[in-house]
């Protein structure tokens, strides 16, 4: 059960990146620092303002997304068209400066983030469970539906889409690139952010948990493949799972190893994406 | 660079414990060394076969702690205990790049990161061997015959002498067929196979060199600081070193040294105005600054200028 | 020294790009490779070259098999190409890049170059005089020391045309080498490629312009939807009734 709680979670962060990573070429290294952002959104949601526990979901979501699409909007777009390289040091840039910034607002102990539920576990037949992980579980699940929604039944999800499959083509169709990149951008961000505030609670924020979640998102992308939403998904449900298996029946100290050996495991086997680029057949 | 200026700054470098009285200054000037020798090494996979390696602090932390448990455990005197820092962290590089030999870009670096992540945990865990969290204190420091090296002044000329070594390794390297090979590498790799430059070859030989350098690096710190913990596996010392080598200039041969001078001076003077956090904030601050205003780095810039002048 | 070419078929998912060509590249010609876009040149240049892995089929060059060989190897045995897009070492000079290409005529290895061994200094001597004779020879000798990627579109390939020539090819692949040219510079190119053959070099070539096609080569194959349809001298090929049907017609279409 806990491995789905944290799969949850691990697959909003995975679909956000793998979006940004298919879609913009980015090797965004700043992900986690707004899972970070979006945990202590939550805790200024809770704590500070007192509200309840969707409305600091919420307020997380809409953090990361300004964020991150201010974020795209200074500093990635007049860098569209650089190598890879130079952006992924950008996005270094970002996640040190992010990081440490927080460490700054927040001091660097650890918070724990009051939540509205009852410690006593529901006992569901065989399965005990906290009605808080329980209440992160769904909310994760209907997160990662209305991102299906969003990708699948709107004009801007089909805009992304084409993106995704040949940006020149997309051009030449009318989409304004620039303006999907923000936006993709901000969506991603606002998912990491969402994620953070779910799984906020259940632990604790601090400010370097975002580099531990940076990590499993970009395993996670690679064990689903590159911008393939239901990849990213079951992807994030598979690491959540195996990281408990992990942590059971080897050492829980090697828990975090999980994603590491995932990421280096599914890179060596994978056939696609490596050497020979093909060119046009002609 | 001229010659009048280069003998000048041999010179200096050979004289420098002789000018700085200071052993606070000295100290500071030796962590230069030290991280000019694991620019260069980086340098020699980012600058010139192009992939840039997140995970380097790996190879430093194998190196550091191969010197301290040899010299600890098996109390092997510590020049052996140094070559094999150099030998093993050189073979985890071939490991690394025969693993990674059909990686490029963003997967590139991806490996190298997980690379360092599992090995910076198993620095954690596997108390029996590494000591846990606790680190391996009582490193001894090298002796030349009856004499220790203990004292900083004797420490200095140990380490310039390595980043002297290093220079020159991968100054020979550059400037020859291999170097070019390299160069092609990062240049245009389809390109490169069509005149039979074997780039596979070339990059795991690349990786072999860079992480052999980042173990003597390591050996160096272990035998320096006489302690080793699972800090020298932070992904902190990896981004220093992309800095250092980005600021300096990649793929030129003296970038990562102005850079590891800089940016090893700049935090100690920036420490004594204010606290690490904003320390760190700057660092990130810095490096996004860099990729906007100066690209190509500050050696790259320095020459333009000067071609500018005399033309 | 023949290439030869035996059923070569090559298959992107289910699509075939090649449906089992066969064709021979005989010592000290000029070979030319035609046919309308999508026909499978490119691929059949990649499938030789080792940059793609054939279906079926086999490829031999002098009596020996090039299958499953990296690019690398299949250079080593004398067997270089050059690229449909403009490929040069974009940020080295024009003198580099052709050092570049001189790879295989060098020998030094690690140990050699640790050490700073004295004949070294030679070898590379001789390399920067090599590769100066080649930048000469494609009329590129005041851009020596210019950046590659900044040079006009027409010397980039001519800068190509001296890397690959500096790998000492025995058979030389030109993938449109004319595309996108002047008139001017194709004569150019034209009257370097018979150069190359006069210096011994076998050149096996992908062109669209039929002048220079029907100017330059011995032997010109036809490949239409990835079949030969034709093969024979540029005359006999001119006057071929399947080919003005297939490729001058889709010519007509394609422009």
């Amino acid at each position: 059960m806990n491995g789905l709680v944290l799969g949850g979670t691990y697959a909003l962060l995975g679909i956000g990146l793998t979006l940004i990573f298919g879609l913009m070429n980015v090797v965004n290294f700043a992900h986690g620092e707004f899972y970070t952002l979006g945990a202590y959104a939550a805790f200024a949601t809770l704590a500070g303002l007192g509200g309840g526990f969707v409305a600091a979901v919420l307020g997380a979501i809409v953090c990361g997304a300004l964020l991150g699409g201010l974020t795209e909007r200074v500093l990635l777009r007049p860098l569209r068209g650089e190598s890879i390289d130079t952006t992924m040091l950008v996005m270094i840039g970002v996640w040190i400066a992010m990081q440490n910034a927080e460490l700054l607002v927040w001091g660097g102990v650890a918070k724990s983030i009051p939540h509205p539920f009852p410690t006593e576990p529901l006992v569901l037949g065989p399965v005990a469970i906290a009605p808080l992980r329980l209440f992160v579980m769904a909310l994760a699940a209907g997160l990662i539906a209305a991102s299906y929604l969003l990708i699948h039944r709107t004009k801007l999800g089909r805009a992304m889409r084409a993106t995704f499959q040949d940006a020149e083509t997309a051009a030449l169709m009318g989409v304004k690139i620039a303006r999907i990149h923000t936006v993709t951008f901000a969506f991603g961000s606002g998912l990491a952010a969402a994620a953070g505030a779910l799984l906020g609670p259940v632990f604790l924020a601090y400010p370097s948990m975002g580099d531990l979640a940076a990590l499993k998102a970009f395993s996670v992308v690679i064990l689903g493949g590159l911008g393939n939403l239901p990849g990213a998904t079951l992807g994030g449900l598979l690491l959540g799972i195996a990281e408990e298996l992990g942590a059971g029946y080897v050492s829980s100290g090697y828990r975090d190893a999980v994603g590491f050996v995932i990421i280096i495991v599914v890179l060596l086997f994978r056939p696609s994406g490596l050497f020979a680029r093909q060119e046009r057949i002609g | 660079m001229t010659r009048a200026a280069r003998v000048l700054g041999a010179l200096l470098a050979l004289t420098l414990p002789f000018w700085l009285q200071n052993p606070y200054y000295l100290h500071v000037v030796i962590m230069a060394g030290i991280f000019g020798v694991l620019s260069l090494s980086l340098n020699l996979l980012l600058g010139y076969t192009g992939q840039l390696s997140l995970g380097h602090a790996a190879f430093f932390g194998i190196g550091a702690y191969t010197s301290a448990l040899l010299t600890l455990s098996l109390a092997w005197p510590v020049w052996p205990a140094m070559l094999a820092a150099v030998a093993l962290t050189a073979l985890s590089g071939w490991i690394i790049g025969r693993l990674a030999l059909k990686l490029r870009g963003a997967y590139f670096v991806l490996v190298t990161i997980s690379f360092a992540g599992v090995v910076s945990l198993v620095s954690v865990n596997w108390m029996e061997l590494t000591n846990g969290p606790l680190g391996l204190p009582g490193v001894p420091a090298p002796a030349l015959g009856p004499w220790s090296l203990r004292t900083k002044t004797a420490y200095y000329y140990l380490v310039l002498a390595a980043v002297a070594l290093s220079y020159l390794v991968c100054a020979r390297l550059v400037n020859s067929r291999i170097g070019r090979a390299f160069l092609a590498l990062r240049e245009n790799e389809p390109l490169a196979e069509s005149v039979g430059v074997d780039v596979t070859h070339y990059l795991v030989l690349a990786a072999v060199v860079s992480a052999g350098l980042a173990g003597l690096g390591g050996s160096l710190y272990a035998h320096y600081t006489r302690f080793v913990s699972p800090e020298v596996f932070l992904f902190t010392y990896t981004v220093t070193m992309v800095i250092m080598v980005v600021a300096g200039g990649k793929g030129t041969l003296a970038g990562p040294l102005v850079g590891a001078l800089l940016f090893t001076a700049l935090p100690e003077a920036l420490r004594l105005a204010t606290s690490w956090q904003w320390q760190m904030l700057a660092y990130g601050v810095l490096l996004l600054l860099l990729v906007y205003f100066l690209p190509r780095g500050i050696v790259p810039a320095l020459r333009g200028l000067r071609g500018r002048r005399a033309s | 020294m023949t290439l030869a070419v035996r059923d070569l078929a090559v298959q992107f998912g289910g699509v075939a790009a090649l449906g089992g060509v066969s064709f021979e590249v005989r010592p000290g010609t000029i070979t030319s490779v035609i046919g309308p876009n999508g026909s499978g040149k490119t691929t059949a240049f990649n499938a030789i070259t080792g940059y793609l892995r054939p279906t079926r089929g086999a490829i031999t060059y002098d009596g020996a098999s090039l299958a499953g060989l990296r690019p690398s190897a299949i250079a080593r045995r004398g067997v270089v190409r050059t690229f449909q897009k403009t490929s040069v070492f974009p940020t080295l000079s024009v003198a580099d890049n052709v050092m570049i290409g001189l790879h295989l005529s060098g020998t030094a290895g690690v140990v050699a170059v640790l050490l700073g061994r004295r004949r070294l200094g030679e070898e590379e001597r001789r390399l920067a005089a090599e590769a100066d004779a080649l930048v000469e020879l494609v009329g590129l000798g005041h851009r020596r020391g210019e950046v590659a990627s900044g040079l006009p579109y027409g010397e980039q390939r001519l800068v190509e045309l001296a890397v690959a020539l500096a790998a000492r090819p025995r058979l030389l692949l030109l993938d449109e080498p004319g595309a996108g040219m002047t008139g001017a510079e194709k004569a150019t190119v034209s009257a370097l490629i018979r150069t190359i053959r006069g210096r011994g070099i076998t050149v096996l070539l992908v062109e669209h312009d039929m002048r220079m096609v029907m100017g330059i080569s011995d032997t010109v194959v036809v490949l239409h939807h990835g079949r030969v349809i034709a093969e024979g001298p540029p005359a006999a090929i001119q006057a071929h009734p399947e080919v003005i049907r297939a490729y001058l017609g889709a010519t007509g279409e394609r422009a």
